[in-house]
């Protein structure tokens, strides 16, 4: 819709108050572009996340500065720290409860794989539990590599079949 | 100071012994004494800061197997700073000791940690519950036979459990556990490494011709 030959795609002269597009990215363009977070601020990662609300790097540019605390409000959950075996289940059922569509960006070795607590009380990687669709590296990652997993997660959304997924749902 | 504080604990009660320590002095309590020694401590020798409850696990089949510490602070006597030990009674599955929360009521946490992770039962405790892991967790995650990476079990939630497919898994040590070695100036010598790296190192997958060397 908004790219550089819309010029072509779209003239209000010929075709007044009227845009043809397809479905999906329609709806995929505004997904992507209102995609609320689920703060899952679980350990040392969080501060990062929090960072990255700040105004230095301001996630808001992306149009995910929204975080919901509430899973009903929330599309993509951010796991930000190390999830024990305690608390794997909150999670979860945290997951369980936000409303399709949604996403999961693991962030930080711990969320991705346990990173450095190979032990007995933490959960050895947030996939365990939940569908990840982005694993950020990292230790804690910087706040611009949480911008570029969301980044990748909207170019991965903008490619989903969105529309006959509503169809058939 | 400290020291005359465990003279005249000793003078109090007389089957304490000198504990070895390499910093604070320490002191050895029969565990029948060990409420009232505490007391003695707190009410006439101004140690009123606990400053912790932990245990030790001598190993499997030593006896006495558990012994608790506590560690005491003065926050009126500058530089008072003592431990008491005592050595549980009980079983080996279930040793035993008195609490202590009567008289610091923030011996309450640190008992319940202390039970967490070695299975101690603290009698008379008000609420002896797990604090770290969750109720119902089958093991004491630092008595000597428990292995580093954990032993399989349930997870805390039946229904989570059914729904995932996980389960509380022993985490995989990849060669590990980690140690630096120590004496090592250069950092990147002394980060933490397994003794066993073999699954770091390259192998070709079977239906995959290795990558061509570049050749200079
Ligand atoms: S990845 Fe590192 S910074 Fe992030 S939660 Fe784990 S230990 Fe903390």
């Amino acid at each position: 819709m908004v790219t550089a030959n819309s010029e072509l795609g779209y003239n209000s002269k010929v075709e007044g108050g009227v845009i043809v597009s397809r479905a999906d990215a329609a709806i995929n363009w505004i997904r992507t572009n209102s995609m609320w977070p689920m703060p899952m601020g679980l350990a040392c990662c969080a501060i990062e996340l929090m960072a990255v609300g700040g105004a230095r790097f301001d996630i808001a540019r992306f149009g995910a500065e929204v975080m919901r605390f509430s899973p009903r409000q929330s599309d993509c959950m951010i796991v930000a720290g190390t999830v024990t075996y305690k608390m794997a289940p909150q999670v979860r059922r945290i997951y369980d409860q936000m409303a399709a569509p949604k996403w999961v960006i693991a962030m930080g070795a711990c969320a991705s794989s346990g990173g450095m607590y190979r032990s007995y009380a933490t959960l050895q990687g947030v996939d365990r539990i939940v569908p990840v669709d982005v694993y950020v590296s990292g230790c804690p990652p910087r706040p611009e590599a949480l911008l570029d997993a969301l980044m990748k997660l909207q170019t991965k959304v903008r490619s989903e079949p969105s529309a006959s997924r509503l169809l058939s749902a | 100071m400290s020291a005359d504080a465990l003279t005249a604990l000793k003078a109090k009660f007389p089957q304490a012994t000198d504990r070895a320590s390499a910093d604070h002095p320490a002191v050895n309590v029969p565990l029948g004494d060990l409420v009232a020694a505490l007391g003695f401590l707190r009410d006439e020798w101004a140690f009123d800061l606990l400053m912790d409850v932990t245990a030790i696990d001598w190993a499997e089949g030593a006896a006495p197997r558990f012994t608790v510490v506590y560690h005491l602070l003065s926050t009126t006597r500058a530089g008072s700073y003592v431990r008491v030990a005592a050595n549980c009674a009980g079983t080996d599955a279930e040793p035993t000791a008195p609490s202590i929360v009567s008289l610091w009521p923030g011996a309450n946490w640190h008992e319940r940690e202390c039970f967490d992770m070695f299975g101690i039962k603290f009698e008379g405790h008000p609420d002896l519950r797990r604090i770290l892991m969750w109720d119902g967790y089958p093991f004491y995650p630092l008595r000597k036979e428990f292995p580093l990476a954990g032993i399989e079990t349930e997870l805390p939630v039946a229904d989570i459990q059914e729904e995932t497919g996980t389960r509380v898994i022993a985490a995989p040590m990849m060669g590990g556990p980690f140690v630096a070695s120590a004496g090592e100036m250069n950092l990147t010598d002394a980060e933490p490494r397994a003794k066993d790296e073999s699954w770091a190192d390259r192998a070709t997958r079977p239906d995959q011709t290795p990558l061509r060397q570049v050749k200079d």
